[in-house]
């Protein structure tokens, strides 16, 4: 194949004495991304051995959520048209004036995020860590379409620096980097991240620079706004399973979220576990408090509306940040349903509860496993000691 | 010891400073420095108070300290600290009001600060009274450095401005038509931490070899 040849061909120059010899790990990066490395761990002592690495595994998921993102193009622009006084926009032109309003977010993104990794790989003489492939783009993702662009540099220069490389790079951090990105976005800029202005996108340049507060513009609020600030909420619940609504760019639409689930559960790269439970926590959850919510609300529709779906498919499933153990996984994702509800419901503060409810199970996930490890332990130590006794 | 000057004395006035900084190195009164650095002004104020109580305590601690049965020194040390903090805090609200208000319950904690119990625990109990006074002076002045430090950035990208006088115009933001946004988290203690925590991380690897 021509590439490979290429490849081959420019190989020499980044070895050691080469004249380009300063940009090895940026060639490393690139060769083992196209293609699987040759030389692979020597087939001895206890590693698992497996055909897929990292960089399979994230392609993978990248793969997962794309029906999310195309889905989000299309909502952006079908919202854009509206709120310009079109009553009912051509599909394609929709997708992509979306198209255009979402690119600039995911260039910005891994040009941030790719950068600084690739300056630290360079700087500790290390290999490039694939790990922001998949942040990169759960970043524009999980953001209104109206946060400006700079702001958006910023918080992923802090997830990348302060959640990631900070604990050892890709595999090492305890938090999601991509939601470290929206928790620095939502509590450093909070006029970009919520309110009735930020999920509509009605002139091209507020993707770029912002909406302003002061300017009359097209408002449009999510359902858990609406409840949030006590309104009935105007979708419908089929609206809130499609995702013909506002909301931050992929988390609307729960079809195409499922599409991705499946890809995930099928490749076995996402544990069905840490999904499954994370949906009955919050179905619990809601159940208990479903007196409490406003009108055109059903207790279920807490499942649809909001991150809850993006985040219990894409970011509770994180194998890194989330628990380890088997037994652990019910636990956490469990857990991370119940407090997503009950953020959303008790706390007047924060509207959507998914994002602070996954950080808070990031820290627990680790006692969770020790925890789980122990019992078992404990539970084989006292068989141990009864054997004996017998 | 005998000069005022001699070696001995300014290595002890030094280190603090430096290389035994209270913040930077001994990680001791962190809490007081993430609440007080939203903005420089009670910063400064409350750095310059840390170093008055903590030079004067020292001083008189290290005047009676032949005197101080052992086992009841630490309610010596706290009578007297709590003795300057009263009169700290009551000048504070005589003279720098809003300040104080500002400062809030933060001035009456200095009592609780570890800083000060270390130094008179450490240092007066076994030194005279004008090294005893040299280092108390010189780590409230460590204290007082980083607090600064933390203060400027937060109030530089918090609020935009210094000292309240605003640096960032109005006009710059989103709001009156620029793109800019004054950054909510460094006015809460979360970001003071990270910032505190920048600091520490520059400070050791500027002095990779001098810190154990």
């Amino acid at each position: 194949m021509g590439l490979r040849k290429f490849l081959d061909k420019i190989k020499p120059s980044f070895q050691e004495g080469g004249k380009l010899h300063a940009f090895r790990s940026v060639f490393d990066g690139f060769e083992t991304f196209m293609y699987v490395p040759n030389d692979t761990a020597k087939a001895k002592g206890a590693h698992i051995h497996d055909a897929i690495d990292s960089k399979r595994i994230m392609s993978f998921v990248v793969i997962a959520l794309t029906p999310a993102l195309l889905f989000g193009m299309w909502n952006v622009g079908h919202w854009h048209y509206i709120a310009n006084g079109e009553q009912d926009p051509a599909f394609w032109s929709s997708f992509f004036y979306g198209l255009a309003a979402v690119l600039p977010k995911i260039v910005v993104s891994y040009l941030v995020g790719l950068g600084i990794e690739f300056t630290v790989a360079q700087w500790k003489n290390e290999e490039i860590h694939e790990g922001f492939l998949v942040s990169g783009i759960l970043i524009p993702m999980i953001v209104p379409i109206n946060c400006p662009l700079w702001i958006i540099a910023i918080a992923t220069a802090f997830a990348v620096i302060f959640a990631k490389e900070v604990f050892g790079g890709t595999g090492m951090n305890i938090f999601n980097v991509a939601l470290v990105t929206r928790a620095f976005l939502f509590f450093s800029y909070p006029s970009t991240m919520s309110g009735d202005k930020v999920w509509v996108n009605q002139n091209y340049m507020d993707c770029i620079t912002g909406v302003s507060g002061n300017v009359d513009s097209y408002t449009a609020a999510t359902p858990l706004g609406q409840i949030a600030a006590g309104d009935p909420v105007s979708t419908s619940f089929m609206d809130t399973i499609t995702g013909v609504m506002p909301g931050s760019i992929g988390e609307t639409s729960v079809i195409a979220i499922a599409l991705g689930a499946c890809l995930l559960l099928v490749t076995g790269v996402a544990s069905w576990k840490t999904m499954l439970s994370v949906f009955v926590g919050g179905a619990l959850m809601a159940f208990i408090f479903k007196d409490k919510v406003t009108d055109n609300f059903e207790w279920y529709e807490h499942l649809t509306v909001g991150g809850f779906c993006f985040g219990a498919v894409f970011m509770a499933t994180d194998p890194v940040t989330s628990a380890r153990t088997e037994c652990g996984k019910w636990i956490y994702g469990f857990l991370i349903g119940v407090m997503a509800v009950i953020i959303r419901v008790l706390n007047p503060g924060y509207p959507e509860g998914m994002m602070l409810a996954i950080l808070l199970m990031n820290v627990f996930a680790p006692l969770i496993d020790y925890c789980v490890v122990q019992s078992n332990i404990n539970k084989r130590a006292k068989r141990a000691i009864k054997v004996k006794e017998d | 010891m005998g000069k005022l000057f001699s070696k001995e004395n300014g290595e002890v006035f030094k280190s603090p400073l430096n290389l035994n900084n209270p913040i930077a190195v001994q990680v001791l009164g962190i809490c007081s420095a993430l609440a007080v650095t939203s903005q420089l002004k009670p910063a400064i104020v409350m750095g310059l108070s840390v170093t008055v109580i903590t030079a004067f305590s020292n001083v008189i601690i290290s005047l009676i300290r032949k005197t101080i049965p052992n086992r009841i020194r630490i309610i010596v040390q706290l009578v007297v600290v709590a003795a300057l903090v009263t009169i700290v805090s009551n000048i504070l609200k005589a003279y720098v009001y809003d300040v104080s208000v500002q400062l809030s319950v933060y001035v009456g904690l200095i009592i609780t600060n570890c800083i000060l119990m270390g130094r008179l625990e450490a240092f007066a109990m076994m030194n005279g009274p004008w090294e005893s006074f040299l280092d108390g002076i010189a780590n409230g002045l460590g204290y007082a450095i980083i607090l600064v430090i933390v203060g400027f950035v937060r109030e530089l990208l918090g609020f935009g401005s210094i000292f309240g006088f605003q640096i960032i115009p109005d006009s710059w933001l989103l709001d009156n038509g620029g793109g800019y946004l004054h950054n909510g988290m460094m006015t809460m203690p979360a970001m003071a931490l990270i910032l505190l925590a920048c600091v520490i991380w520059a400070h050791r690897a500027y002095n990779k070899d001098k810190i154990q």
